[in-house]
Order: structure tokens, then C-alpha cells, then sequence
């Protein structure tokens, strides 16, 4: 059973979301989805100042594997990219809760965030799959 | 109903994550399976190869019955131990599978075929048989090790007796020799050096654990693939199959077209195919920027429009030495190396390089 840390909000898609701090949260794809993947290879990231909305594809994880969609958890503006993830994708496996964290939204909607799972109707749904 | 190897337990003590392919439940990798590929291109590696079918064929028409079978000609093996890769057809000249068939005596050949292919394989050659004086024996009681990488021969030599030692003393690549218990043959998967050995099952959890001692890293089916495609090697059921001609699968090497009146299953086939120049070829394909080029891939030529002047990509895959994705395409025959080509990937065309089908042979950059 992999880790699903409790403070973190999910999206039944494997994306994680953090607590809002100043309307902003921090995304990242959980580590169930990356030992799906497998080994990362390129990270392709939406823009800063990217306007986004749920469940739009704006990111693409290429492992070994294959090349997966993740889509945009919540609605907002990109306001950072992880840009280690350039040189260094396999934080992306390494630390998928952390160093591995895609980008960070300024949130239109702060009431959008009560739409997630929590940890625990996450790992529900990911034992349904 | 799932097989497992001899080493299975080995695997998951070592934290394999298994998977099932073609029937068994194999490990995909240990952790990381970039990992596991640059072990093997800079130190060493082993993957459990037990799956694969080993099948001796004996007796007095052994050695004409197999010059009808495949398409190289095992009469240019007169050395006790040598090996060649070739292909065995169907009458259409499409590819049954490819193989390596080892040369003990012109009475006594082992060829190593695929398990993801191994019923058909030992029906198509029970069927050609009929008439010719011998035995097809399938070995299953025996467990395969590859232990590939710049130190694999070394890390062996480690573990082997004075007699086992000296039995494969300055052995030149494509050879086997059984000693004792083991059957240690110069071939491989990767485009390294390195061993394919053969062990009794009862041996063989012993003998993979000494190599995991003396700091062989286990590999897992996913390093195997990225090692077998950026060495430009062929994988079956990818980039040839039954309805796929050698001359179209880069195996055109291994045909061999003397002496003439050798009568070989799909001659006639290649022999026209060969006069019109119509077959496409497989190439190699290189993407420097960002992405992995994928199996099924369409690839578009400046040729012009349409399936004729049109490829696919038959294996794709991140490269870990290289830093980029790379591919082995079957294309039309105009189009030439150092072409530049368009691949449809995700909905956009992107340019890759036409190279040679072979990226990286004994850890360099070979294209």
C-alpha cells in the first residue's frame, strides 16, 4: 500500500493538492500514480500565468511506459513551475509528495478544494481500480 | 494458469515487480529500470531468461533438416560450440520467429527460441521434421541467466571452477561450451558483453545468488527492452512477425543465399522480394527534443501521401544512455539514412533523424 498523506486533498485522476496558503496550492501527481508510471523521463508543465480549469489536461508525465495526462485539479492561475523537474524527473518517483511537486496554483475558488477526496476516499478509490 | 521460473522466489526476495508476459510472471523491474540499464551499460546486470524455450535437435538429418528450416545456413558452422542468429519462415516468407542456434556436431544442435512463441515454434518444426531422421527435445528442466555489462565476465569468471574457467578462456563472441553443470555461451540482449548461461534448475537459485554477492545488479524486463532496442536488436511480435519478411525486419544479414540449390522454407518468397526491391526496411529513428517515440507510431516521408509512402515505428522507447527517445521504424526502402522524417506523436508531427537501426553498442554512441 503506497503513502497517501493525511493533510493532502486528492482527485480521483492521481493528482495531489496541498492546503491553501494565501489561495495558493501546490499540485503534484500522488506516488500510487507514479509507480503506475514508472520511471519519468519528461515532465511537460503549462506555463506560469497559465489560466486553468479543472480537469483540463495541462501537464503530461512521459515515463518509460507510456506518456500520461494530468489534468488540472482545481481552477486558477499557475503562478510557479517546478523547474528541477527539467534536469531531474525522477523526483518526480523519488519524492512524489515533495521534491516531485508539479506547480503551484493561485486559486479562483478557495469553496473548489471541498470537491476533492480526502486521503481516505482517495485510497478507496484506488482500490477500486 | 501462470508459469513461474525456477527463480521467481529469488525475484521477490529481491523486490521484483512482477508482471505477466506471455504466460509468465516475470519481473518488469527491481526499483528503477533506468537503474538497472545503466548497471548493465556500466558495470553489470543479469535478467532471469529462464522463460525462453531451449530445443535440442539430434540425430542424423539434423544438420539438413535445420539448412530447410532457417533461413542462415548451419552447414558455415564447423566449429563445436559455434552459434548464429537466423529466422525461420512460413512458406510466405513471413517470420515464425527468430532464434540462435548453437553447432555441437552436425548431428547435435541447441536452439534457443522465444517462450512468447514456443508452441507454435515446436509445432512448425514437429511438422517440418516429418520425414527426416531425429529428435526435437525441448529442455525445460533447465534455468538461463544473462549477466551482461563491461564487468559481467569478470564477475562470473569469480564464481567459476579452474576447469569452468579455462573452458571459456578467450571464447569469441556467438560461441557455447557446456562444462560440468553449465552451458556458458558469449551472447546477449544488450550490445554488451557478457554471458547467456544455461543451469540445471536445481543449481540455478544457488548460482544467481553468488552473482547477486559479487555485485551483479538483477535487471528486470523493462531494462531488457530499453538495452535490446538502443543495441538495435529485433524484438518479436514487434518488429517482425508472421506477416513481416526478414528483408523488411533488418535480418536480411542473416539469409543465406549460397549454395543456390538450398532449399530453404520462403526462399522462392524472398527471392522475388528481393528481384522487385518492393519490401520496406527498418530503420532506426532519433528525437532530440522532448518526448518518447511510441510502438504504432505513424511515421510520414516526404515521399507523399498515403500507406505507401508511410512507416511505422515497430519499438519506441526512452533511450538512458542516449538522454533522448529513439526507435526502430519499418519505412519505405527510398527513404535514406540521415533523412529527415515526421513522426505522428499525440496529435503532432514532430522531426526525427533516420539512422542506422543500431544506437549504442558497448556503452557508446554508435549512430
Amino acid at each position: 500500500m503506497s503513502n497517501i498523506p493525511s493533510e493532502l486533498k486528492y482527485a480521483t485522476s492521481h493528482e495531489w493538492v496541498s492546503v491553501a496558503i494565501d489561495g495558493i496550492v501546490t499540485v503534484g501527481i500522488t506516488e500510487h500514480a507514479q509507480g503506475l508510471l514508472g520511471d519519468m523521463v519528461f515532465v511537460e508543465l503549462p506555463d506560469v500565468d497559465d489560466s486553468i480549469s479543472t480537469g483540463d489536461d495541462v501537464a503530461v508525465a512521459e515515463s518509460v511506459k507510456a506518456a500520461s495526462d494530468i489534468y488540472a485539479p482545481v481552477s486558477g492561475i499557475v503562478v510557479e513551475i517546478n523547474e528541477a523537474l527539467e534536469d531531474a524527473p525522477e523526483l518526480v518517483n523519488s519524492d512524489a509528495f515533495g521534491e516531485g511537486w508539479l506547480f503551484k496554483v493561485k486559486l479562483d475558488d478557495a469553496s473548489e478544494l471541498e470537491d476533492l477526496l480526502d486521503a481516505e476516499g482517495y485510497a478507496s478509490s484506488i482500490d477500486e481500480d | 494458469m501462470t508459469n513461474k521460473t525456477v527463480l521467481h522466489a529469488k525475484h521477490l526476495a529481491s523486490g521484483a515487480k512482477m508482471v505477466d508476459f506471455f504466460g509468465w510472471e516475470m519481473p518488469i523491474n527491481y526499483g528503477s529500470q533506468i537503474e538497472e540499464h545503466h548497471a548493465v551499460r556500466t558495470n553489470a546486470g543479469m535478467f532471469d531468461v529462464s522463460h525462453m524455450t531451449i530445443v535440442d535437435v539430434q540425430g542424423t538429418d539434423a544438420k539438413d533438416f535445420l539448412r530447410r528450416l532457417v533461413i542462415n545456413d548451419v552447414a558455415k558452422l564447423t566449429t563445436p560450440g559455434k552459434a548464429l542468429y537466423t529466422g525461420m519462415l512460413n512458406e510466405e516468407g513471413g517470420v515464425i520467429d527468430d532464434l540462435i542456434i548453437y553447432f555441437f556436431s552436425d548431428t547435435n544442435y541447441r536452439l534457443v527460441v522465444n517462450s512468447a512463441t514456443r508452441v507454435k515454434d515446436l509445432a512448425w518444426m514437429s511438422k517440418q521434421a516429418v520425414g527426416f531422421d531425429l529428435t526435437i527435445t525441448e529442455r525445460p528442466e533447465y534455468g538461463m541467466i544473462a549477466v551482461q555489462g563491461p564487468a559481467a565476465i569478470t564477475k562470473v569468471a569469480t564464481l567459476l571452477s579452474t576447469e569452468e574457467s579455462a573452458a571459456v578462456e578467450g571464447m569469441k563472441p556467438f560461441f557455447g561450451v557446456q562444462v560440468g553443470d553449465l552451458f556458458i555461451a558469449t551472447t546477449g540482449y544488450t550490445g554488451e558483453n557478457g554471458y547467456e548461461i544455461i543451469v540445471p534448475e536445481s543449481a540455478a537459485e544457488d548460482f544467481w545468488q553468488k552473482l547477486l554477492d559479487v555485485g551483479v545488479v538483477p535487471c528486470g524486463l523493462g531494462a531488457r527492452d530499453t538495452l535490446r532496442l538502443e543495441a538495435g536488436m529485433n524484438l518479436y511480435g514487434l518488429d517482425m512477425d508472421e506477416t513481416v519478411s526478414p528483408i523488411a525486419a533488418n535480418m536480411a544479414w542473416t539469409i543465406s543465399w549460397e549454395p543456390t540449390d538450398r532449399d530453404f522454407i520462403g526462399r522462392d518468397v524472398l527471392t522475388a522480394q528481393k528481384a522487385s526491391g518492393d519490401q520496406p526496411k527498418l530503420v532506426g529513428l532519433a528525437l532530440k527534443e522532448k518526448g518518447v517515440l511510441r510502438t504504432g507510431q505513424k511515421v510520414v516521408t516526404e515521399l507523399g501521401n498515403g500507406p505507401l509512402f508511410e512507416g511505422i515505428i515497430t519499438s519506441g522507447t526512452f533511450s538512458p544512455t542516449l538522454g533522448h527517445s529513439v526507435a526502430l521504424a519499418r519505412v519505405p526502402r527510398s527513404v535514406k539514412v540521415g533523412d529527415v522524417v515526421e513522426v505522428e506523436m499525440r496529435k503532432k508531427l514532430v522531426k526525427v533523424t533516420v539512422t542506422k537501426p543500431s544506437f549504442v553498442r558497448n556503452g557508446k554512441k554508435v549512430f
